[in-house]
This record gives structure tokens, C-alpha cells and sequence, in this order.
């Protein structure tokens, strides 16, 4: 019977011992006796109703031993036809499917979308407007990293991080429900506005949040980061490359934590990103481990940016004042006839532009999330198309887990932090 | 554009109606080649293969391309020093109905040089094949089998075409072209009949079913050791 020796080797980084000495691992090597199997190839099917696939994804996994062979995802168990749906409502009519496609993040999305039919209508929305979604974006990108955390924590067995996280994650509901009366499906952006101005004391809430807030997140930093539990799982563990990350479409965390400082707030700027002062976090090896200190500090600078965002917040009118874009208020269409007329007109039929097609791309917590619409001049559009970036993350797993053991595979699915009502959508 | 008014039962049976895409296809802005560096190239390179030129919803550059030559143009365009479009971000097709031709379009964006380009090919929906680009990108793989699966549109040479998001042995059609019914091709009944009549080997592709498919003795070390056991695995 042949022996193997299991030796552990965990931190590559000498800075992760507490001395400044690289870590050594608790374990000794140690030798087990390794059974002569000469066994053909397993087919494990993992999912689609499985804790560890975050979701209704499923993996067809070619084992040998414990090893992965290769893996097939199969998606499209969520698959709700809300590009073809889209076809048939007109612009306005399009919000409510939007959140529906990242529940995690929902707000990316609303104002996501609003964005690009604003850019393809050359409507430009007011400054109170554009700093309001700024705030609810960057609030959802924490909202969004914070589940991710929390869920890759129980992956590898820390069960902690997971009750933090989703403390602080239903603060954050709470500010949904306070501002839009929904904590899922929020539906918060109208083209050429938002429902509604901010709720009083709604950024006194959020502003206590922000005081709270880092003081947890530090709490999990110090119950992870240098874990020698999570280094082992993490480190070397589903590495790519830069190019490799590029040529793949990663975007976002995961292609940023390969080296490649690709971030369309700062490449492709809306909304005046290019004036707040923010840091794009890269890793270096582009492993798992990687993937996750990019996350946590992104998180760090969502704080930041929410923070200045909050400071530049300006007095005015939240919705555009253009009576073929924005309802007029209640009172005006009860009291005003020709008010009562654009009411009607914008109702039953909808706002309506030139022809054309219009690419949106926004940094969504996932990674590029690109609006493409093309309208005929009419007030549906021929075609909305979503480019969801979780989608063409996942399709990486399988290069990804090849040659690594199957528990792995649950960390490269955790770290690559999929939703998905997105990929399937 | 405008909606046929359908009230009581018809409304209910038909639901809302869909863009008709009857208005105009092409139409942005005629477009000067020179204000995009990669555009005022790809017309002295590629002259002869570029259809239209336009420019949409203010600063986005639109180039139609002819579609028997997309590998060669989009792999330039990747390779080329001065332009390096390195990301795909998005592969995707438009219908507009009416038997006039889909568009496959490519969204690409330039890391190093911060440009984006989009790139169209107009296939007649007879003749719906075009070169597939994964050998340039992998990021197309999953892009092009979602075209596929809901557009119809076959790539050449893509090395694992199968639909995506619909079941793989979906027979309705293609569910974004725009003669397709938003509740389907088949009836409730028939939809119903066909879930229940499937076989559990659907769930697998054929690559997946050729693994461990032999039933395999495998002995292991601690049931040669003891006899014992022997009974207790029959009981069991």
C-alpha cells in the first residue's frame, strides 16, 4: 500500500504571521495510507437545490477521486423571459423587472437601467438626482459585498461572519423600506427622476449606519483576513491570470483582484465618479483570496464615497422638469388642466424618443453591468438587453476548478459572488 | 407603435402588445469617421467590408460590418497596437421583425485606451450563420449560446453550441425573435404533457452520460481484510 504524506502549507504572505514570520500551518505532516484504486471517472451533480451553489445553479462535476475533472454549469432554472417582458411595457413600465434580476443589489439596477434609457432619450436629470443615485448605488454595492461575505464565510466553515453581515444587511433593508416601502423589489427610479425626493431624516439614518457600520466590518476583518482556516482554503486556489481575466470578460472584483485596474466608474465614468475622491483596490494573484480582500476593501471605499456624496448632496428638485418626461405633482394635475392632460398622455402612452440604440455601462457590485437598448422612436423598446456580469463570471468556473478538489470548487463558486436572477434572468 | 385597443376576454387571452419595431432600423446620426480613432482606421484598412456608419445616442459609434468577414475585422481590432479593443463586453442580436434581417452585435471596449466601438453584422433571416469569435475571446463562449438558444442564429466553428437558458431539448423555437408568442408556441396542455413525459437521462448532455457509465467493481482494502462483512453489506 502506498504511503502520501499530507503536508499543510498555509500563508504565502510573510506578513500574515503575527511576528511578521511566514505562518506555519498548526498541522504537522503526517502520513496516511493511500488505497491502490485504479477507479474510472464519477459524474456528481451538485444542485440546482443545493445551500453551496448561492442559488439555483447546478454543476455536473466529472470527478477523479476528489478531484475535479471538469465541470459543466447548467443555468436557466430562473429563467423569466425579462428581456422578451421588457418588449412589451414601455420605459417606466421596465423598472419593476430590473431589481428582480439582482434581488442582492437591487438599486444598481434601477438606476442602471434609468441611466441608459436616459442617455439613449438625451434626457439629462437634475444634480440632487444624480447624487441621490450615486448614494443608493454605493449603498448597495455594500449591501450586495455584505451578503457575499457572509455566504463565502459559512463556506468555509466560519459561521460567525454570516450573523454579522446579515445584521448589518437588514440596516441597510431598513433604508430601502424607509425610502422606497420595499425591501426587496425597491422599483426606485422613474426615467428623468427617482419616485421620490429622500424621506426626512432619511440621511440621518444612513449617516448612523455609516458610523456603526465600520466597526463590524473591522470585527470580520479581524475574524477572517488572517485566518489561517480561510488562508489555507483561499490562497492558490482558482488562480487566473490578467489576460486570461480580460480574455474570459471578468469584470469587476474578480477581474480587478488578477491586477487589472478596470473599474467603469473610473474608466467610463457617469455621474461626475471622476470628482469623488476613491481607490480602486487590485490583488495580485488573482486566487480566491484575492478576490475576497478586494471585496472587503471596496467595501471600505463605498463608505468613503457614500460619505462625500452625503456632503455634496444639494437642495432642489429631484425629478426633471419636462412635462413629456416627469408626472406633474398631484395637486398641479388635480388643480391645472393642461397638468391633468400630460398626466393622462404620459400614462397611456408613455414617454417616447428618438430612434436608436444606446450601451450603458455601470460598476455594479458584481461587475460591469452594460444596459443596451434600441428603440424604433416609439414608447417600447424593439429590444432590452442586459449584460449581466455574473453570468459570463460563472461561465468561468469550470477553467477555473479544473485540477483542484471538489471542496474547492465551493470556495471558486463562492468567491466569483454570482446572483442568479441575473444570470438566468 | 400605437396599441390596438383589446378590451374583456381578448385583452386577457393576447395580454399587452409588443413593439412592432416598425419605425425606423438605422438611424443615428450621419457620423464623421474622423471623430473615432479606431473608426477612421477600420475604413482605410477595411473599406470595402463596412457597410454603415453611425453614431447613436450622442458619442456611441456604430460600424456595420460585413458579416462574412467579422473574424478577421474584430481580430484586428483586438490586436491591433494602436486600438487593442482586449474586453468583449457583450455579444447580443436584435430583431425588428417583419422578415428584415438580425443584428448580431458586438459591444467592445479598449482597457488601455478607454474607447469603446460597436461593432454590427446584418444577417437575412435566411441565412442565419456567422463565424463564431471565441477563438479571439473566450467571454464569447456563453454570450453566443444565448443568441443562439434565443435568437436562432448558429456560430461556426463554437466549439459547444447548445442552448443556455432554455432545456436543451426545448422544441417552442427561439423565444426573442419577434414572431414568437410571449406565452409560448404550445399550449398549456401541451407544455404540461411534454414536462411530464421526460426522461431523467434529459437532465445529462451527451458528454456528461459517457461518464462512469460501465458499472465498476472496486475492492477495497478493509473488505479484503475481513469476512464478516460480507453479511452485514447484503442486509444492508
Amino acid at each position: 500500500m502506498a504511503q502520501k504524506t499530507i503536508e499543510y502549507t498555509v500563508g504565502r504572505n510573510p506578513e500574515m504571521g503575527p511576528d511578521g514570520l511566514p505562518a506555519p500551518s498548526p498541522l504537522e505532516p503526517f502520513d496516511i495510507p493511500e488505497p491502490e484504486l485504479d477507479s474510472e471517472h464519477m459524474l456528481i451533480n451538485i444542485g440546482p437545490q443545493h445551500p453551496a451553489t448561492h442559488g439555483v445553479l447546478r454543476l455536473v462535476c466529472e470527478l477523479d477521486g476528489e478531484t475535479v475533472v471538469d465541470v459543466t454549469p447548467h443555468i436557466g432554472f430562473l429563467h423569466s423571459s425579462f428581456e422578451k417582458l421588457g418588449e412589451y411595457r414601455t420605459w417606466n413600465q421596465i423598472v419593476p423587472l430590473t431589481d428582480r434580476m439582482d434581488y442582492l443589489a437591487p438599486l444598481i439596477y434601477n438606476c442602471a437601467y434609468v441611466m441608459g434609457v436616459e442617455k439613449l432619450l438625451g434626457i439629462e436629470v437634475t444634480e440632487r438626482c444624480k447624487i441621490v443615485r450615486v448614494i443608493l448605488m454605493e449603498l448597495d454595492r455594500i449591501f450586495g459585498h455584505l451578503l457575499w461575505l457572509g455566504t463565502t464565510a459559512i463556506d468555509v466553515g466560519a459561521f460567525t461572519p454570516f450573523l454579522y453581515t446579515f445584521q448589518e444587511r437588514e440596516r441597510i433593508y431598513r433604508l430601502h423600506e424607509a425610502y422606497t416601502g420595499a425591501r426587496i423589489t425597491t422599483s426606485a427610479t422613474r426615467v428623468g427622476g427617482m419616485m421620490a425626493d429622500l424621506p426626512e431624516g432619511w440621511i440621518a439614518q444612513l449617516e448612523d449606519f455609516l458610523d456603526t457600520f465600520p466597526r463590524t466590518l473591522a470585527e470580520v476583518h479581524r475574524l477572517l483576513t488572517n485566518n489561517q482556516i480561510l488562508i489555507g482554503r483561499t490562497q492558490g486556489i482558482g488562480v487566473i491570470s490578467g489576460e486570461d481575466a480580460v480574455n474570459y470578460g471578468f469584470t469587476g472584483p474578480n477581474l480587478r483582484a488578477s491586477g487589472v485596474a478596470y473599474d467603469v466608474r473610473k474608466d467610463n465614468p457617469y455621474y461626475d465618479y471622476e470628482t469623488y475622491d476613491f481607490e480602486v483596490p487590485i490583488g495580485e494573484n488573482g486566487d480566491c483570496y484575492d478576490r475576497y480582500l478586494v471585496r472587503m476593501e471596496e467595501m471600505n471605499q463605498s463608505i468613503s464615497l457614500l460619505r462625500q456624496a452625503i456632503a455634496r448632496l444639494p437642495e432642489g428638485p429631484i425629478n426633471v422638469e419636462d412635462p413629456s418626461v416627469s408626472l406633474p405633482s398631484k395637486t398641479d394635475c388635480m388643480s391645472d388642466m393642461e397638468s391633468m392632460i400630460h398626466h393622462f398622455k404620459l400614462i397611456t402612452e408613455g414617454i417616447t424618443g428618438p430612434p436608436g440604440d444606446c450601451y450603458f455601462p455601470v460598476e455594479a457590485s458584481k461587475g460591469e453591468l452594460g444596459m443596451y437598448l434600441v428603440s424604433d422612436g416609439g414608447p417600447k423598446p424593439v429590444r432590452w438587453r442586459v449584460r449581466p456580469p455574473s453570468f459570463v463570471n460563472i461561465s468561468v468556473i469550470s477553467k477555473l476548478a479544473r485540477g483542484h478538489l471538489i471542496a474547492d470548487l465551493i470556495m471558486i463558486n463562492a468567491s466569483l459572488d454570482i446572483v442568479l436572477g441575473e444570470i438566468d434572468r | 407603435m400605437s396599441d390596438e385597443k383589446k378590451s374583456g376576454l381578448d385583452a386577457v387571452d393576447e395580454g399587452p402588445v409588443p413593439s412592432d419595431g416598425s419605425g425606423p432600423q438605422a438611424a443615428g446620426a450621419p457620423a464623421d469617421k474622423n471623430d473615432h480613432p479606431s473608426v477612421a482606421a477600420l475604413f482605410e484598412r477595411y473599406g470595402d467590408a463596412i457597410r454603415h456608419h453611425e453614431v447613436n445616442a450622442g458619442d456611441q459609434h456604430v460600424v456595420h460590418v460585413d458579416p462574412a468577414r467579422n473574424v478577421a475585422i474584430l481580430g484586428w481590432l483586438r490586436d491591433d497596437a494602436a486600438h487593442r479593443y482586449d474586453l468583449l463586453s457583450d455579444v447580443t442580436a436584435v430583431d425588428y421583425g417583419g422578415g428584415r434581417p438580425l443584428q448580431v452585435v458586438y459591444q467592445l471596449w479598449s482597457i488601455p485606451n478607454r474607447m469603446g466601438l460597436r461593432v454590427k453584422c446584418l444577417l437575412p433571416v435566411d441565412a442565419l450563420e456567422i463565424d463564431s469569435v471565441v477563438p479571439l475571446w473566450n467571454s464569447a463562449n456563453w454570450l453566443e449560446r444565448e443568441v443562439y438558444d434565443l435568437f436562432g442564429i448558429t456560430f461556426r466553428g463554437h466549439p459547444d453550441l447548445r442552448r443556455i437558458l432554455m432545456p436543451h431539448d426545448y422544441a417552442e423555437g427561439h423565444p426573442l425573435r419577434k414572431d414568437f408568442p410571449l406565452r409560448g408556441r404550445f399550449s398549456r396542455a401541451e407544455q404540461t404533457r411534454r414536462a411530464l413525459n421526460q426522461d431523467v437521462d434529459r437532465f445529462y448532455i451527451a458528454a456528461e452520460r459517457a461518464v462512469g457509465r460501465e458499472p465498476q467493481e472496486v475492492t477495497l482494502p478493509s473488505q479484503t481484510a475481513s469476512g464478516p462483512d460480507e453479511g452485514s453489506e447484503s442486509g444492508a
